[in-house]
Order: structure tokens, then sequence, then C-alpha cells
């Protein structure tokens, strides 16, 4: 087994941002779509909201999955006649 | 009606309802989930209208089956996307690693990683990274259960949640929880050893 430099310097980034409590990934996903419009308005997150942020931090899976809701909502808010051809 | 003229009440109570209004709009929901799809596909590779059109139908599933766990803190389509991205990316990972075993990853719990990590030539690392180096080297041996080792470094070698729960035979949760309790066992154990929270981020912000 051997880890390249980033992947120990990864351990180490996530041993430092631990915490004693942290929200899993269906949690995240429950509130990640007030996180996300939120953040798109510029809005500040409230107490609850903050777990997400430190949960996207830590957990590289979700903040992929966070990434793509992003750009799709500004696909959405662009969604004028609908150029994609129907479903079959 | 279209996808844009209902808000989230109405948005629930179709879905809510029986016959033909909840199969409308499971229709309307199902084309708008199908176009922010298919306008961020660019995204991954492999993938066509068929795996789309899957995606969308499970979503739909989840989403009956879910419905009264929507808070109305976001827009309804908001929360509906983020359920199908997230099967999306779901799929794509079982898929990309579905041939790799935990074994492939990890080679058997085998944790020397920090020695050969160290012993690297083109390796350049401080003295301070070193230091910790060394003793999370002891700690991923003595404080980790098989579990938790494995559940860790699979992670860190990049197999995703799900698939680690899928040869666990388990769930993303429990994976988390196992990675969660890992990471809290070394930190509390670097801590004990003299190593704290500022030293580590210090020596590996960079």
């Amino acid at each position: 087994m051997t880890l390249d430099k980033k992947q120990i310097n990864g351990l180490m980034q996530l041993i430092g941002l631990t915490r004693d409590s942290e929200i899993n990934c269906d949690q995240c996903l429950n509130l990640i779509a007030e996180f996300a419009e939120r953040e798109l308005a510029g809005k500040s997150f409230p107490e609850s909201l903050e777990k997400v942020e430190h949960h996207l931090s830590i957990c590289r899976e979700c903040c992929e999955e966070y990434r793509l809701l992003i750009q799709a909502l500004k696909t959405m808010d662009e969604d004028e006649p609908d150029p994609s051809p129907p479903r079959l | 009606m279209q996808t844009t003229q209902r808000d989230n009440e109405a948005w629930l109570a179709d879905l809510n309802a029986r016959g033909r209004i909840q199969q409308q709009a499971l229709t309307d929901l199902g084309d708008a989930l199908f176009r922010t799809l298919g306008r961020i596909r660019a995204n991954w590779t492999y993938v066509d209208d068929s795996f789309l059109e899957d995606v969308v139908q499970e979503t739909l599933m989840q989403i009956l089956e879910k419905l009264e766990q929507f808070q109305g803190k976001s827009r309804f389509l908001t929360w509906a996307t983020s359920i199908a991205i997230h099967i999306a990316l779901s799929k794509l990972r079982r898929k990309q690693w579905q041939d790799i075993s935990l074994e492939d990853i990890t080679l058997n719990g085998d944790t020397t990683v920090v020695d050969n990590f160290m012993t690297g030539d083109e390796v350049e690392i401080n003295r301070d990274q070193s230091i910790i180096i060394d003793r999370m080297h002891s700690l991923i041996d003595s404080e980790l259960s098989d579990k938790q080792r494995t559940v860790l470094l699979a992670e860190l070698k990049g197999l995703p949640q799900v698939r680690i729960a899928d040869l666990l035979d388990s769930n993303r949760n429990a994976v988390y929880k196992m990675g969660h309790d890992a990471r809290k066992k070394l930190k509390q154990a670097l801590e004990d050893s003299g190593l704290g929270i500022e030293d580590i981020n210090s020596a590996f912000s960079a």
C-alpha cells in the first residue's frame, strides 16, 4: 500500500477539520437544496446550515454533488423555452 | 400544467393526489429533471438518454416515498434536483468502481503507507510534517479497528463511499460514521501525544 503526498496531506487536513459531531451524507442531502439556494442568493447561512458547509469540506462526494447542483440551478434559472428534445 | 407554474404547495398537492393529477405532476417533474440533467451531462462520460431516464424514474420513486420530508425551505424543483444528482452520481460511481475490491485498494489493510510515503525519492516533506507522519503511522495501526482502517484507507485511495458500502454490505451513512470515528480517534491520539489541531493545520496547510 502506498499513499502519495496528496493523499497524506488529505488525511491530515481531514483530521484537522474533524469535529466530535458531524452530520452524515443523508442529513447533508436533506439540507443541500436550501444551502445551495442561499449560496446562490448570497445569503448568510443560519446555524442549522453551517453543519452542511462543514460536511462539504469533509466529504468529497457530497461536495461533488453540491457543485453539480449549483451548476444545475444556474441552468434552471435560465429556463426559458426548452431547447432540449422531449423525452420519448 | 407547466413546471414553472407550480409553487411548492402545488407540487405537494398534485404529487399527493391520486389518478390523473398525480400522473401529470410526475410527468412534468420527470420532464423538468430530464432537461436539467441533460444540461449538466457534459460532466459525465458514457451517459446517454437511457441512463438519464433511469435516473429520472428512480428519482420520481424516491420523491414519492420521501415527499413528507420536504420542508419547503427551498424550491421544490431544487430539492428534487438534488436527489436526482445524488442518484445519478451514485450510479456512475458504482459503475466506475465496479471491478475494484477493497483488497485491491487496501492490500488487506496494510498500513505501511507512511513508510512508503516517507522513503519516496520524489517526495519532499518538512520536519514538522515528518514528525506528524511518524506518529500517524503507528496510530493508524494501534488505534483503529480493522474496519475503520479499511474504510479510511479506501476513502483516501478514492474509492467512493457508495462502493465501499456495497463491498462491506453496509450503507453510505454507516461508512461515513466509520470514517468519522477513525478520524476522531486519530485526532484524539495525536492530541494526546502532544500534537494539537493547530500543529496539524500549520504543518499541512500548504
